[in-house]
């Protein structure tokens, strides 16, 4: 046992232009924490009032900051990094404590990355540059990049800190002033980071509002005064907020997570060495963060004449994962995030049982004791079956994973691509040219070769088909946060000749 | 007997008329995808725009059932039960402020019910 449940203050506000304030209506709700289902704090119940508040802050605020240089906004960002840093404990209690992953998570994954795309975002504003072409001897056309202006963020409980520095950094890079709205099962880690870098900007360029999608997060979508909103969710939820930005006639970016197949071709097993060990861990990794991941490995899908040794090895590494308080440095698999949740996955297995699926493990919810039995714990679970069966086709968002086998390539892709989804995919093999042509022929954004469950700073990261669009975690996404402003200059002296 | 796709429970058919009281008319619709996925929604007539690519599934105490058509294939041999649970999600679902979740409970349709349903 390493650690126990942090404290926390008894009430938090909303941070509004630089000030932490009580909602409008002085409503609050109790956020608990899934370990034990204990109470944690109470946060704002934010209304439209409080969104209002917000977005005007950020509109106040947003033309000082957009003109600031990017030096400046660069050294703010990677303040933020060593402030966190510095906390590093702290923060990762904290994200066990709201979300109910393992310590050791929170300490070497969620943390450290979280710092990283911090830094990633300050060191990409001060390498880039705009450009100036001469489209004839008198006629130069320069492109410069301009803020977007007031930036609305909602974002998910999965990784509440890391989501936070995927959608922030950027945003605040490009010039923008935001408005974020953490997940309501997850409000601590935002409120703990805006308590300690308070002061580092100027009111209004980072505001957090806390509370209800229908009271606060639609509003925040739908508002006039947003001039961009990025959105990380599932599909219903893309839609509306789609629909609303249509009647602004903003841009938008949608993540909304995926069913991504992790494919492990025969030639894995040809030797037992160091790789395979790798291979059957990546297979494993479905496991990761309790299943809550957009792209969680939810189907391995094994060659036929591999299938059952392989197999074999898989489940006898899901066995040895370690479920237990989530406090304890020694656990695997912690909590899931919320009862819903825990409800849903375990409704998701009986109907893979409805539906003729076999337990090669776990099937069950897992009963932990003292305090824990409050907690929403799930074995680590595989169900063997056909890509056509529910279980195989939708987002369970728990510890499920789903197995099938393939005989060649052309079937491997056809039940690869067999899904709604396309964010992540992973391939296995020792087949020089699998390694870039099965990757290819897989419509997804990201594909993992040899490895999975990666998420580096600098690497573009976003979705195909009903993934949604935008490209995180890469300077790429800055020009989601930015208008091209071109200017086109003509060093000629004399007129067209028309007038 | 006239076969259904999705039937209700008592304690989510209260949730839905409570939620009619202050929202007016109501519409489901099944979400798909990460974090709160994979889930029924409900939200206010006419907030949601739908399309021939929305199935229409049935009508729970007077609110119409939605999914997409895409998802509609993966599950037109399942019958759904939607429930009440205690939880907080986090979508534009009018439920959560309640402390509630509207979830889905499945079982596949039987023989006579999908020769009916699925002709």
């Amino acid at each position: 046992m390493g650690y126990s449940k942090p404290e926390f203050k008894e009430r938090h506000g909303n941070f509004i232009n630089g000030k932490f304030v009580d909602p409008v209506g002085g409503e609050y709700f109790d956020n608990t924490s899934p370990v034990d289902n204990s109470l944690i704090a109470k946060y704002p119940r934010s209304q439209k009032e409080d969104v209002d508040n917000a977005v005007a802050a950020a509109n106040a605020a947003k033309d000082a900051w957009g003109n600031t240089s990017a030096a400046e906004r660069a050294g703010l960002l990677n303040k933020v990094a060593d402030i966190i840093e510095a906390n590093l404990e702290e923060f990762a209690l904290v994200e066990t404590c709201d979300n109910g992953k393992p310590i050791r998570e929170t300490i070497n994954a969620d943390v450290p990355l979280a710092i990283d795309h911090w830094r990633y975002f300050a060191a990409v504003i001060r390498a880039e540059e705009g450009s100036a072409t001469e489209l004839d001897a008198n006629t130069l056309s320069i492109i410069i990049r301009e803020p977007i202006g007031v930036v609305a963020q909602i974002i998910p409980w999965n990784f509440p800190l890391l989501m936070l520095s995927w959608k922030l950094p950027p945003a605040l890079a490009a010039g923008n002033c935001v408005v974020l709205k953490p997940a309501e099962q997850t409000p601590s880690s935002a409120t703990l980071l805006l308590e300690k870098i308070a002061d580092l900007f100027p009111p209004g360029v980072i505001n957090v509002i806390h509370g209800f999608g229908p009271e606060a997060g639609k509003p925040l979508a739908s508002h006039t005064g947003v001039d961009k909103v990025a959105f990380t969710g599932e599909t219903t939820t893309g839609q509306l907020i789609m629909q609303y930005a249509s009647k602004n006639l903003n841009p938008v970016t949608m993540e909304l997570g995926g069913k991504s197949p992790n494919i492990f071709f025969n030639s894995v097993m040809e030797k037992d060495d160091a790789f395979l060990d790798k291979a059957i861990e990546g297979a494993v990794l479905f496991a990761f963060n309790q299943g809550e991941v957009c792209t969680c490995p939810s189907r391995i899908l094994v060659q036929e004449d591999i299938y059952d040794a392989f197999m074999d090895k898989v489940i006898e590494r899901t066995e040895a994962i370690i479920q237990d308080n989530p406090y304890d440095v020694n656990t695997m698999l912690g909590a899931q995030a919320s009862n819903d949740q825990y409800e849903k996955i375990l409704s998701y297995i009986k109907i893979g049982k409805e539906e003729g699926v076999k337990v090669l493990t776990g099937g069950e919810a897992c009963k932990l004791d003292g305090d824990l039995a409050n907690g929403y714990y799930i074995q680590p679970t595989i169900l063997e079956g056909h890509n056509k069966m529910r279980v195989f086709q939708e987002e369970i968002f728990g510890p499920v994973v789903c197995v099938t086998k393939f005989k060649d390539e052309a079937e491997a892709l056809e039940i690869a691509n067999d899904t709604l989804y396309g964010l992540g995919a992973g391939v296995w093999t020792r087949d020089a040219h699998q390694l870039y042509q099965i990757p290819r022929a897989i419509k997804a954004g990201r594909v993992w070769v040899n490895c999975y469950h990666a998420y580096p700073a600098h690497a573009p990261f976003g979705g195909y088909k009903k993934s949604g669009f935008g490209r995180e975690n890469h300077l790429m996404m800055m020009n989601h946060y930015r208008q091209t402003k071109n200017m086109l200059i003509s060093y000629d002296k004399n007129k067209l000749g028309f007038f | 007997m006239k076969c259904e796709r999705i039937a209700i429970t008592e304690k989510a058919a209260d949730v839905v008329k409570r939620l009619k009281v202050r929202h007016g008319n109501l519409i489901f619709h099944q979400s798909g995808g990460c974090c709160d996925g994979s889930a029924p929604m409900i939200f206010e007539e006419g907030d949601m725009y739908l399309d021939d690519s929305d199935i229409l599934l049935g009508h729970l105490e007077g609110a119409n059932y939605y999914m997409n058509q895409d998802q509609f294939e993966y599950w037109k041999h399942t019958h759904l039960t939607v429930d009440i649970t205690e939880g907080r999600g986090s979508s534009f679902s009018l439920e959560i402020p309640l402390g509630l979740r509207f979830i889905i409970h499945s079982r596949l349709l039987t023989d006579e019910e999908s020769t009916e349903l699925n002709k």
